[in-house]
């Protein structure tokens, strides 16, 4: 089975483990310790780290299509917001008549615009297995329309990032009009309980942290599967040969567009995870910004490696909350700099960095394997 | 009244939705079959009357100047290019101008590049493993399994193109004569009917060639081989049949010998060397 194939691998098994001693410690050092230790880790922080592991999530994917299938998506951030939104709506009918308005039906931002009854695309997702289903549904559809057409027409390259870039773009124009339906500016927020728990209670806040350090573990065996599949030779084959592919017989579109809407899902579940435990979704989430920091986390962590994409998305937010914390307008030229000194210095990312400390420890490396360096 | 019966009668198929038959019929001899095919871009005629057949297991060398359409007839066979004019078949029953790329390679088509375009990041055993004769879809290829015969398929390949050694060495630090053979190992893993091979000895050393020239004649019999080659000793090495191509159509065919000695073909193209 190719989805227990990565279970037996050393390398999952290891991050797998890494992985889930953080959920654990994490956990322990939350519920066990006092509150005033040192070692207490807070509230605030489980959501923290739960929010970096969203972004980890959505790394992962990008990594995916970017790292293997050599498909620079920038506009990855629209999948995440889709589902995203698909949460949040979820989220906004189960608010019910605690609203500010206490509409039993309408959410506040309707009630406020003077609308009379429930969009038909709001319908359903005051059932969790519906908005559940269309977290992934919502952003692999729009995946697979988008992607049918760019594939199929063999637009690659810097024209497919140019058009993810337009897509996420215009989404988040749509979305930040009011007639959308979506909230408008102000997005969808307010959020009181998911499935019965209440939101604000911290065994909830924990209970979503350990939910994303899960999702993110099968997101990852999800994806090293597929690229320890003879599918994933066949996507690393499309990214460096496309022509030589499809004249062995492949239908380079069709892997494409397959590995593409499964990136897309894991992006739309990242999404999903994250409104819950930041309390809010709205257009910025659409923003073209957004989705190049996700890259800028890929390329720094290491591309095509995923566990890379994993390190970067965490470090590099982690280091944002603490120099926005210290001097909020340097983070984006500490950000940009970082960015200069991997590319020139560790063009692999930090996970090259790893990979070949180990390397050069274990095995010397043949003069062919030189030559090639 | 008749076509309404013709409609009816239930023990009739209409031959538009009986399944192509996929296994080649050569039993007419040829394999591959090029009537008067003509293709110009922007008024520059490439291909002019071309007629060319291929026996099956033949060998054949196809030898002409640059610019005489060899690598665009490669094109037309290999569904690349759409020829204006002609007909193109693949034994008497697959009539390859109605066919896309992928169908015309899975049919039993095999085409090596002039420029080796193996897969560098994969290794020497992982880019045989992906030209292998296999359900190609995405979910069968999602779901495939190393068996123990396709190992087998593999090592078997590996042993005739030399590189048992590497096969678990990236592509990338091959040597170009070594690429040049993971390209035609490649192509064998297909099991084509017919090897389209594209200046197989260019920047190759006098032994890389030798093997190359074993290589080709030990395929002879079992497919059918087209080799495009500029290199007059290199083709004097390994061909029976040498067709000459010039201005986009066929200007001798026969032996080397008889070639080399055709007036025309001296004045056009062996002059130049001689």
């Amino acid at each position: 089975m190719w989805l227990t194939r990565p279970l037996r691998e050393r390398s999952t098994q290891l991050f797998l483990g890494v992985l889930f001693a953080a959920l654990i410690v994490v956990t322990a050092l939350h519920l066990l310790m006092p509150q005033d230790s040192a070692l207490y880790v807070s509230s605030y922080t489980v959501t923290l780290l739960g929010k970096y592991l969203c972004y980890a999530l959505l790394a992962v994917a990008v990594d995916l299509v970017w790292g293997y299938l050599g498909i620079l998506s920038l506009g990855h951030g629209a999948f995440f917001a889709l589902g995203g939104y698909a949460m949040g709506m979820y989220l906004m009918r189960q608010i019910g008549d605690r609203g500010v308005y206490g509409d039993p039906l309408l959410p506040d931002f309707m009630v406020f615009l003077n609308w009379q009854e429930l969009p038909w695309y709001w319908l359903g997702f005051d059932m969790a297995w519906f908005a559940f289903i269309m977290v992934l549904l919502a952003p692999g559809l729009l995946a697979l329309v988008f992607g049918f057409l760019a594939f199929r027409s063999r637009v690659t390259g810097v024209y497919l990032s140019i058009i993810t870039q337009a897509l996420t773009f215009a989404l988040m124009l749509a979305f930040f009009r009011n007639e959308m339906g979506f909230g408008g500016n102000n997005g969808l927020t307010d959020f009181k309980d998911l499935l019965g728990f209440d939101l604000r209670t911290d065994a909830t806040r924990l209970g979503l942290f350990l939910a994303t350090g899960i999702a993110l573990a099968i997101g990852y065996v999800v994806c090293r599967g597929i690229v320890t599949s003879k599918l994933g030779r066949v996507s690393v084959a499309c990214r460096d040969a496309e022509a030589r592919t499809r004249f062995l017989g492949y239908r380079v579109e069709r892997v494409q567009l397959f590995v593409f809407v499964v990136s897309a899902m894991l992006a739309g579940v990242a999404g999903a995870l994250y409104v819950p435990q930041v309390g809010i979704i709205n257009p910025s989430e659409f923003s073209p910004l957004f989705s190049i920091e996700v890259v800028v986390w890929v390329a720094l962590g290491g591309r095509a490696t995923l566990y890379g994409a994993v390190i970067g998305a965490i470090l590099v937010n982690y280091g944002k909350t603490v120099f926005t914390g210290i001097m909020p307008d340097a983070w984006l030229f500490a950000l940009g700099g970082l960015f200069v000194l991997v590319t020139v210095f560790l063009p692999k990312g930090i996970a090259g960095l790893l990979f070949t400390r180990k390397k050069t420890k274990d095995e010397p490396t043949t003069p062919a394997q030189e030559a090639t360096a | 009244m008749s076509i309404l019966q013709e409609l009816t009668n239930r023990d009739q198929v209409f031959e538009f939705l009986t399944p192509e038959v996929s296994p080649v019929d050569v039993r007419h001899g040829p394999i591959l079959y090029l009537e008067d095919v003509s293709v110009s871009f922007d008024g520059f005629k490439a291909i002019n009357n071309l007629n060319l057949t291929i026996d099956d297991g033949e060998l054949r060398c196809i030898i002409g100047p640059n610019g005489a359409g060899k690598t665009t007839m490669m094109d037309i066979i290999t569904g690349k290019t759409r020829p204006d004019t002609g007909s193109v078949w693949f034994g008497s029953r697959h009539n390859l101008l109605t066919k896309s790329e992928p169908d015309i390679a899975s049919l039993g088509i095999g085409r090596k590049f002039q420029k080796p375009t193996v897969f560098e990041a994969l290794t020497v055993f992982e880019n045989l493993e992906l030209a292998m004769a296999a359900d190609k879809r995405v979910f069968p290829t999602l779901t495939a399994v190393m068996k123990p015969e396709y190992r087998g398929r593999i090592d078997e390949v590996l042993e005739m193109i030399g590189l048992k050694d590497l096969r678990s060495a990236p592509a990338g630090i091959l040597s170009h004569g070594q690429k040049q053979w993971l390209e035609i190992g490649m192509l064998l893993m297909q099991r084509p009917r017919l090897l389209l091979v594209d200046e197989p000895v260019a920047g190759m050393t006098e032994q890389e060639m030798e093997r190359t020239a074993e290589l080709l004649t030990s395929l002879a019999g079992k497919q059918s081989v087209v080799v495009v080659e500029h290199d007059m000793g290199f083709v004097r090495s390994i061909a029976r049949q040498v067709t000459v191509l010039h201005q986009g159509s066929v200007l001798a065919e026969g032996t080397m010998d008889q070639v080399s000695n055709d007036p025309e073909v001296i004045k056009v193209y062996l002059g130049e060397e001689a």
